[in-house]
């Protein structure tokens, strides 16, 4: 058998900014990623309450005090905002799987949707949560 | 190889190795995640803010017990190949395969301490109701 050839694949090329100008699409699409990665830091925050509600009244008292800060409520806030971005360009996702919604002026569209629809669903989510 | 059918010796030979395995595990995951998570905002929003026996009580429920013990499961798996994604577009080589590691490891992590949590949190609340 011949030595298999070790070939360094390119890393594919970030064209937003010096080569690409900011559009609906790129922009709507980098933010999908973006939300998605950042929701582990929900996680993160989350688990580790989780986890201090099973330890010492001390422990939970001390990072319940940090999920319950500003900074805490930002956090989780922020998340809810995330997710459901995330959770629209998803669906985003699977309508273009089917090879709908491919033309630039739909996916401009719902581009618009997912920010817009997103910052309501958020504002929802905060105010159900701060009635019940 | 005279028995191998055309077919068979082109499976793995792709950039992926896999086929399409990954990005249809993304798409299986997005759609249980779909269906998951609007609910899930709200369970465990609603959780936020209680004592920590309030808390306790909270999660010991059997449908938010579940609902997030399902979320942090195919949640995580699902960050884990998503975040594996973007590594493969900006990283190479002993980086990529570290960073990879890193994420796959953080999410097994995540998931363990929310389900040894939840487990606790049933005990616990048996053993506080049976205690009064
Ligand atoms: C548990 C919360 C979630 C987390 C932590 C998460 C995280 C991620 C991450 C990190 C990626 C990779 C993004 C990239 O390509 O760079 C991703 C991709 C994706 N997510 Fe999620 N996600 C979550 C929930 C959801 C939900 C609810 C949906 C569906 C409505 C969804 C649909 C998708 C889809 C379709 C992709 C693939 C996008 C692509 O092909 O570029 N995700 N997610």
């Amino acid at each position: 058998m011949a030595e298999p050839k070790r070939v360094e694949r390119p890393l594919s090329p970030f064209m937003i900014g010096p080569y690409y100008r900011p559009q609906m699409t790129s922009m709507s699409s980098i933010l999908t990623r973006i939300t998605g990665n950042a929701l582990i830091a929900g996680f993160v925050l989350g688990a580790w309450w989780l986890i201090a509600a099973v330890s010492s009244p001390g422990y939970f008292g001390f990072v319940n005090w940090i999920v319950t800060s500003w900074l805490g409520y930002l956090v989780f806030a922020g998340m809810a905002w995330a997710m459901w971005y995330h959770y629209l360009t998803g669906l985003r996702h699977l309508l273009w799987d089917t090879g709908k919604g491919l033309d630039i002026e739909t996916a401009e569209k719902l581009g618009w949707g997912a920010i817009i629809g997103s910052v309501v669903l958020t504002l929802l989510t905060l105010i159900i949560l701060a009635i019940f | 190889m005279r028995y191998l059918t055309d077919r068979k010796r082109a499976v793995g030979k792709g950039a992926s190795g896999s086929g399409t395995e990954h990005y249809w595990w993304m798409t299986m995951s997005s759609v249980a995640l779909a269906f998951l998570v609007p609910t899930f905002i709200f369970v465990f929003g609603s959780a936020i803010g209680g004592t920590q026996e309030e808390v306790i009580a909270h999660f010991a429920r059997p449908f938010p017990a579940i609902l997030t013990g399902l979320v942090t499961l195919v949640g995580m798996r699902h960050f884990a190949k998503g975040a594996q994604v973007m590594l493969e577009d900006y990283t190479q080589g002993s980086l990529r395969k570290g960073l990879v590691i890193l994420v796959y490891s953080l999410s097994y992590v995540i998931t363990a301490l929310v389900l040894y949590a939840l487990a606790k949190m049933t005990f616990l609340s048996i053993v506080l109701n049976s205690a009064n």
